[in-house]
């Protein structure tokens, strides 16, 4: 397969308010093929959102280059659609004006947009709630209509920064399954190109082609994982016999780093 | 919109069991008709206290000659001319120095001086400018209602939440559309705030620049009345500021509530 989006030799170094910059990422390097769904996996404080920040063009990288397409990344755009974990929905539009914000601005016509909108209104299980405005709804639903709101805009890649982090986990587990189901091929879409923030071993494992185990001080890549389930997932995925050993084991591989990190006096 | 109030455990029921409007009628009622007994007793001064059943019938009498209605009318325009300038120059101005620091730094300097100098203190500079009358004091009162306008439109932009303006980003927002379609609706809720204020600000300011440099208004009538020692229609004047001032804050809080029906209030 094609490499979608590149990620070649990425640091980033915030400048500290005391003169001692962050060194947030450090020499980050791997490519995301088209169709692949890839997690950023690591604790807190691994520059997990700020590489999904530099992908979106929120912030620019302090050396080293991304590439979408062939072409380099230089700011936002709606070639890359966002999912955040507090969901940012516009409070002053209802559900349906939400998910036909990025359409209205390529120029659709009414009937189009909420044609689509109503689409993937209906994927995400919100039938029904099109009128209400976000505060009526609870969090799995507010992630549920973000998510159609990024995916409707169809965006080459779909960046998410822990959308499910503030989501209760029985919710949870019924959101993960979502997820896939939108980001999967349907009548003639493609499927969707996704780097997803997590600090969930589970959750990557459950959702990912690979894995990017990151640690922290400074941000790097530990290890990248190959998971070895197909498409589609569900509660039989869970139970199958590799998922809880690979879990076990990245747990292991990052906790063995976490230890060294404390032994160090790096924590 | 319903309003949680925190009881403390032990604390006594609230209300005598009355609706809230009676319960917030009792102690004015209780006061007037103590004042209303001591002068029917004449146990005090009727010329510096006036009993309450005089200044009803006072106020009766003004409101059947057209007096109080006409310097209603003149401190109602005055408001509403010098809230119209002070909204058509602090909005933008304040969306421009809240949206762009180098902006924000050029002007920031000189609005921290003049902002401290009371609306009051502009009375002399402003009856020089503008003689005793309709502009000079149109002009106080939207000094006053410019610095809340200007002061909630610089918090609300810089209190747009910054996943918000990432978020249209990555549906395609250009700036343009960034500040109208987003910046803009996510500070309606302080602009309304700073509208409140700018009212709350501009009958005290009206009042004052009216007792001197006008010869109509609720602020010209006090202060007339005070001449001819005429307390009883002092206090109707006083009193008439105090429910509109109440009645046209209602009113921005129910129109907030109309046209900004996504804003969660919480109320204590
Ligand atoms: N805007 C910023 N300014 C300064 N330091 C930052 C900023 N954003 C993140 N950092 C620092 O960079 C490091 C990585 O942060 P982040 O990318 O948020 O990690 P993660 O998402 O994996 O928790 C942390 O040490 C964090 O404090
Ligand atoms: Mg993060």
């Amino acid at each position: 397969m094609a490499v979608k989006l590149e990620i070649a030799g990425v640091s980033k170094h915030y400048p500290g308010h005391d003169g001692i910059s962050v060194h947030a990422l450090d020499g980050v390097s791997f490519g995301i093929e088209d169709g692949e769904f890839v997690s950023l996996l690591g604790p807190s404080g691994c520059g997990k959102s700020t590489l999904l920040h530099i992908l979106a063009g929120f912030e620019a990288a302090t050396a080293g280059r991304v590439v979408l397409d062939g072409r380099p990344i230089s700011g936002p755009g709606a070639d890359r659609g966002m999912v955040f974990q507090d969901y940012a929905l516009f409070p002053w539009k209802t559900l349906i004006e939400n998910v036909t914000f990025g359409l209205e601005l390529r120029g659709m016509t009414r009937d189009e947009r909420e044609r689509i909108a109503r689409d993937y209104i209906a994927l995400v299980g919100l039938t029904g709630f099109e009128n209400r405005f976000p505060h009526q709804l609870s969090g799995g639903m507010r992630q549920r209509c973000a998510l159609a709101r990024s995916v409707a805009n169809s965006p080459e890649v779909l960046l998410m920064d822990e959308p499910l982090a503030a989501i209760d986990a029985l919710t949870r587990n019924q959101l993960q399954e979502e997820i896939l189901k939108v980001c999967a091929a349907r009548d003639g879409v493609p499927r969707k190109t996704v780097v997803y923030v997590t600090h969930s071993i589970d959750e990557a494992v459950f959702l990912s082609d690979r894995i990017v185990v990151m640690t922290p001080r400074p941000g790097r890549i530990l290890q990248v994982l190959e998971v070895p389930f197909g498409y589609p997932r569900t509660d039989a995925t869970r139970l199958d016999s590799r998922f809880s050993p690979l879990v076990a084991e990245i747990w292991q591989t990052l906790k063995v780093h976490m230890v060294q990190a404390i032994d160090s006096g790096r924590n | 919109m319903t309003a949680e109030t925190i009881v403390l455990p032990g604390a006594p029921p609230t209300g005598l069991g009355l609706p809230r409007w009676a319960q917030l009628m009792i102690v004015p009622v209780v006061l007037i008709a103590a004042w209303e007994a001591l002068a029917q007793l004449g146990w005090i001064n009727l010329i510096f206290f006036p009993a309450p059943s005089q200044i009803a019938i006072s106020a009766c009498k003004m409101i059947a000659s057209g007096e109080l209605l006409r310097h209603f009318a003149d401190s109602l325009r005055r408001i509403a001319i010098a809230n119209t300038v002070a909204i058509g120059i602090g909005v933008p101005l304040g969306f421009f120095m809240g949206l762009y620091r180098p902006f924000e730094n050029l002007m920031d300097g000189i609005v921290n001086l003049v902002r401290p100098i009371p609306p009051l203190a502009w009375i002399p500079l402003a009856i020089l400018w503008f003689g005793v009358g309709e502009k000079a004091v149109v002009f106080i009162t939207s000094i006053s209602a410019f610095f809340a306008i200007l002061l909630n439109t610089i918090a609300g932009v810089r209190a747009v939440e910054k996943s918000l303006v990432r978020a249209a980003l990555s549906l395609g927002a250009t700036e343009s559309v960034l500040i109208r379609k987003v910046i803009l609706p996510a500070t309606l809720p302080h602009l309304f705030t700073g509208f409140r204020i700018a009212l709350g600000v501009s009958w005290m300011s009206i009042v004052a620049a009216e007792l001197i440099a006008a010869s109509s208004g609720l602020g010209f009538m006090i202060s007339y009345y005070r001449e001819v020692i005429r307390t009883d229609l002092i206090l109707v004047g006083m009193l008439s500021i105090g429910v509109v001032g109440f009645l046209m804050d209602r009113g921005l809080i129910w129109l907030e509530g109309k046209l900004l029906p996504w804003r969660v209030r919480l109320e204590l």
